[in-house]
């Protein structure tokens, strides 16, 4: 354990003393919870409709895949016109692009990022790499099927795939959404432990509580 | 002292028109700046999505009383600037509240919102928000300096407080505006005007690359779409102070959106020409230009 996570004594400005337990006062460790739909099938619908015509994306490029999506702010395939922005943070973020191959460091933050995005949220996984390792399919520090480490709504396979490529995926997502089958969050939820389990083992350092939002 | 109940439905009804011309008009608004950047840009109804999104997102956390206070603070500067000036000059029915309220209090709600957001953005304890409202404070602080003395310097020429006054001396032919009738005071509040609206060259509060969109970083669900129902109010309300101390206020709905959106493009118009400027920048750019501006006009007064 880090030495900025372990129990210590804090004076504070006012010269009291008081104890600081970092994994416990600066995160909340409550597990998630399956978080029900709206309970009138039109709310839910008209729901679902806006958060399909308003994907947030965080802005978070762990591959090389990073770079086919800068092209999509640009004039040549705008993608803000069928309603996808990004996000620069992740409390505001609906959809998690995983762009290419995903090393077991980068997945530690994958996964911090992943659990502060709020309910409902999605999961792309963009290129091979997140289907089966691709061309890392035999090295020791990446991981090979995402969906054993988070909920991932749809695959984009290719090696890389071009933008186009990936404005027809954000297509293909919006008719999930708006079909109300894209649950990954709650299936985190369910699967907690199952989810968990897998993440511990490839991640050996684990210095972060198990659910931090 | 007898209460107007009428009043009540006619505010409801012009906040509702503001809403959705702001909701418009600020799409209109990204649209016009990203087609300088030759990309087609959103869709006009993108915000009302964006809105019923973050409203139906179905988990949310809170960092504490001042954080769901923060967006409550914004919303009610927005709405508090919007009633106490005369939306339409003349109409019984939207004039609100604007016999109550003089200058100094609408001068007061424009910072009022920036004030709740800074304790809200505060609380939720995430460092690019204290530096993204450390720099809007600042920079906000500077900004108003123009646009107070550009205020002063009309409520003296008209020796005035009241908003509705002022915009009752300016009518009769466009040569009667402040716009003509005092020039100075008017071109230092649309430079400190520029520094408010939170575009380019004065955007390094929100700062989207450096520190992630500053003040409301760890704002989300149901407090963002509470904000960005304030995006829309606020800078209507503000573009209507202007409106009505320098343009010779609005007297029916068509000038109103004509006058506001001009307005509202100066700040666009502005933003996709130049790139951003760093807060000790635009500070230094505020004292050095439009402060002075500010000082002659009451001078020449």
């Amino acid at each position: 354990m880090k030495d900025e996570l372990k129990i210590r004594v804090v004076k504070g400005p006012d010269g009291v003393e008081f104890e600081v337990e970092p994994l416990k006062d600066y995160y909340c460790e409550a597990a998630p919870t399956v978080m029900p739909a709206a309970y009138i099938k039109v709310v839910e619908d008209l729901f679902n409709w806006a958060r399909s015509e308003s994907i947030w994306i965080l802005g978070f490029g762990t591959g090389c895949g990073a770079i086919e999506m800068r092209p999509l702010m640009t004039p040549r395939f705008d993608a803000y016109r069928f309603g996808v922005q990004w996000r620069p943070t992740p409390r505001q973020a609906n959809l998690f692009v995983i762009s290419g191959y995903l090393s077991t460091k980068t997945l530690k933050r994958a996964i911090r990022s992943y659990e502060q995005m709020q309910n409902p949220k999605y999961v792309i996984g963009l290129g091979s790499c997140t289907i089966n390792g691709g061309m890392y399919w035999d090295s020791y520090n990446t991981i090979k099927r995402l969906d054993d480490y988070l909920p991932v709504d749809l695959y984009i396979a290719g090696c890389m795939p071009r933008p186009e490529a990936l404005l027809a995926g954000f297509q293909d997502m919006k008719k999930l959404i708006r079909a109300g089958k894209a649950e990954g969050a709650n299936l985190y939820a369910e699967n907690f432990e199952w989810y968990k389990a897998n993440q511990k083992r490839v991640i050996h350092d684990w210095d972060m509580p198990d659910y931090n939002w | 002292m007898s209460f107007d109940w009428m009043k009540i439905p006619y505010s409801l009804l012009t906040l509702f028109i503001v809403v959705n011309y702001g909701f418009l008009l600020n799409a209109l608004i990204q649209k016009i700046g990203a087609r300088a950047g030759r990309r087609y840009g959103i869709p006009i109804w993108q915000n009302y999505v964006d809105m019923i999104k973050n409203y139906g997102l179905r988990s949310s956390i809170t960092h504490g009383a001042m954080f769901y206070l923060g967006p409550v603070f914004r919303l009610s500067g927005g709405v508090g600037l919007l009633l106490f000036v005369p939306t339409i000059y003349g109409s019984y029915m939207f004039s609100n509240l604007s016999f109550a309220g003089d200058l100094i209090l609408a001068l007061y709600f424009i910072f009022f919102g920036t004030l709740g957001m800074a304790l809200g953005a505060g609380e939720s304890g995430h460092p690019h928000a204290a530096i993204g409202v450390s720099r809007g404070l600042a920079q906000v602080s500077t900004a108003e300096l123009p646009f107070a003395l550009a205020v002063f310097a009309v409520a003296l020429q008209y020796q005035t407080l009241s908003v509705t006054e002022i915009v009752a001396a300016q009518q009769g032919g466009f040569m009667q505006w402040t716009l003509f009738t005092n020039p100075l005071a008017v071109a230092a509040a649309m430079l400190g005007f520029l520094g408010s609206m939170m575009r380019p060259p004065f955007d390094v509060v929100i700062a989207p690359q450096e520190i992630p969109i500053g003040p409301p970083t760890e704002y989300h669900s149901s407090y963002l779409a509470l904000m960005q129902t304030n995006r829309a109010i606020f800078p209507i309300a503000k573009i209507v102070i202007y409106m009505n101390l320098f343009f010779g206020g609005a007297s029916d709905w068509p000038t109103f959106f004509f006058k506001v959106f001009l307005i509202y493009l100066w700040s666009a118009f502005v933003g996709v020409v130049f790139p951003r400027f760093r807060v000790e920048q635009s500070i230094r750019w505020f004292l050095i230009w439009a402060v002075p501006l500010g000082i002659l006009s009451i001078i020449f007064v």
